[in-house]
């Protein structure tokens, strides 16, 4: 590995969690009708942290899922078969629901196109949000996030890698310069 | 992954469980409204039948429409082969159609492999001769490992016509594969020569190894395939080997029914075995059609190796 340094420590992304959990509150007034849909394997973890904190804050709680968009990906073809994903949706489904799509980093917008496609097929919500730990920019597709934990300017060459304990046992979000393998 | 499913024994234990976790993946959407993915818009899945079967060619061909390729279905029967095409013209024909997938079902042994030669695409086997059939062998791994909850030492018996089988071969190779223990127990005259270097046991008597058996897979007998006196009547191969009431008591409480269909109810078993909710027969027919799109997804889903 070459050059990586972290944009975000465990405390950060805490705090980037617990502020998305009150805009949600905020934005949808209460989460009444929200379903949050985590794209696996972190996004589905950070689904999961989302509904705890909005549990904690307001008692309420709020449908847990995960989609998985493996199948609706656009680049398929570029790459040999990749493993499924799960998706597992909440008993009373996302019909009429307000759902909210949590990714880990937000890039060329391409998984949210595919997750869009997935709803699709899914159920009707009334209406789609997308939230996500880190915008780094660079979209291919005319997609924006309605709650951004951070902003995070890079280059194309550059990745980014974010790190949680339940899948990686430490907490970070990492900005390492091109050629790390 | 690789590029072809000819024989069971093509898979290794990563990639057999690449299969069964991708297939219970897939066995969600099954479960939903809309029962489609797009995955394989514009691959086109050639089925090739020259033997006749309905539940295999069905169960291929739900397979590939819910993943939307496109989908051919040519039966020997009524085509060009009744006008004595070889087998490589029919093959060069549907290369020339652009079949990016092959499922071929032949009485031949071997004709799958031989049709790999011959295309681009991938070739699928959907069962030759007395060979393979890769696929049966999949979905009851699948569907044991759904009701056992691992196969890792689990104890498989099949029962009957071993040596006309290709279910029983693709699944001893499957199986073992995947850390079961299999038994063949079947007359001797109903095993291959070549049994004793199969990866199982083998024993003549079922009344024996059923209460060691977590599993039990009877088999048809198959009669289009004999062309001599095996044993000596169907009433005595039913006494000695069919699964009727009184063996079904000797298997342990949680242990499973299997069958790979079409069944001779009252022959290899008794028909309120086959209806019992340990029977996992009909559960086998929707799993089939999950463990073929996890089949077609990794062989066509990713990028085509040349």
């Amino acid at each position: 590995m070459s050059e990586s340094r972290a944009v975000l420590e465990g405390p950060d992304i805490h705090r980037a969690l617990t502020r998305i959990a009150h805009e949600i509150l905020e934005r949808t007034k209460g989460a009444d009708e929200v379903v949050l849909l985590g794209i696996p394997t972190r996004g589905a973890t950070l689904a999961r942290r989302l509904g705890d904190r909005i549990e904690r804050f307001e008692g309420v709680k709020i449908p847990v899922g995960s989609i998985d968009i493996t199948m609706y990906r656009d680049d398929l073809r570029l790459k040999p078969a990749r493993p499924l994903g799960r998706t597992e949706l909440p008993p009373d489904g996302i019909d009429g629901k307000i759902v909210v799509l949590v990714d880990d980093v937000l890039y060329s917008g391409r998984t949210v196109r595919a997750a869009l496609d997935a709803l699709n097929d899914l159920g009707r919500p009334t209406a789609v949000q997308l939230a996500t730990l880190v915008d780094r920019g660079h979209r291919e597709l005319p997609i924006r996030a309605d709650y951004v934990g951070k902003n995070l300017p890079t280059a194309k060459s550059e990745k980014v890698k974010v790190y949680l304990q339940e899948t990686d046992g430490r907490e970070a979000v990492l900005l390492m310069k091109e050629d790390a393998k | 992954m690789i590029r072809h499913l000819i024989s069971a024994s093509d898979l290794g234990k990563d990639d057999a469980l690449l299969i069964l976790d991708t297939a219970e993946e897939l066995a969600r959407v099954s479960e939903r409204s809309i029962k489609k993915l797009p995955t394989l818009r514009g691959r086109t899945v050639v089925n090739l039948f020259f033997e006749d079967s309905t539940r295999t060619r069905i169960s291929f061909e739900a397979a590939a429409k819910r993943l939307s390729a496109d989908v051919i279905n040519f039966s020997a029967k009524g085509s060009s082969v009744s006008k004595g095409e070889s087998l490589k013209d029919t093959a060069l024909t549907l290369e020339a159609m652009g079949a990016d997938a092959v499922v071929i079902r032949h009485s031949a042994s071997g004709a799958p492999h031989r049709l790999a030669n011959w295309v681009r695409g991938s070739v699928v086997n959907a069962g030759d001769g007395t060979h393979e059939h890769p696929t049966q062998a999949l979905l009851d791994a699948f569907s044991m490992r759904r009701r056992l909850g691992g196969l890792e030492g689990r104890r498989i018996t099949i029962v009957g016509d071993v040596l006309h089988s290709r279910v029983a071969r693709s699944n001893v190779l499957l199986l073992a594969t995947l850390g079961a223990e299999v038994t063949l127990v079947a007359p001797p005259t109903l095993l291959p020569v070549s049994v004793d270097t199969w990866p199982c046991e083998v024993s003549y008597d079922l009344d024996s190894v059923l209460p060691k058996s977590d599993a039990v897979m009877m088999l048809r007998v198959q009669k289009e395939r004999m062309n001599a006196a095996y044993f000596p009547s169907e009433r005595e191969y039913s006494r000695r080997y069919g699964l009727d009431r009184d063996r079904f008591a000797k298997m342990p409480d949680q242990a499973i029914v299997m069958h790979p269909g079409p069944m001779n109810r009252g022959m290899e078993i008794a028909a309120e075995v086959a209806d019992s909710p340990r029977s996992t027969i009909v559960e086998q027919v929707a799993n089939g059609v999950t463990i073929r799109m996890a089949v077609l997804y990794l062989l066509l889903g990713g990028e085509t190796v040349a």
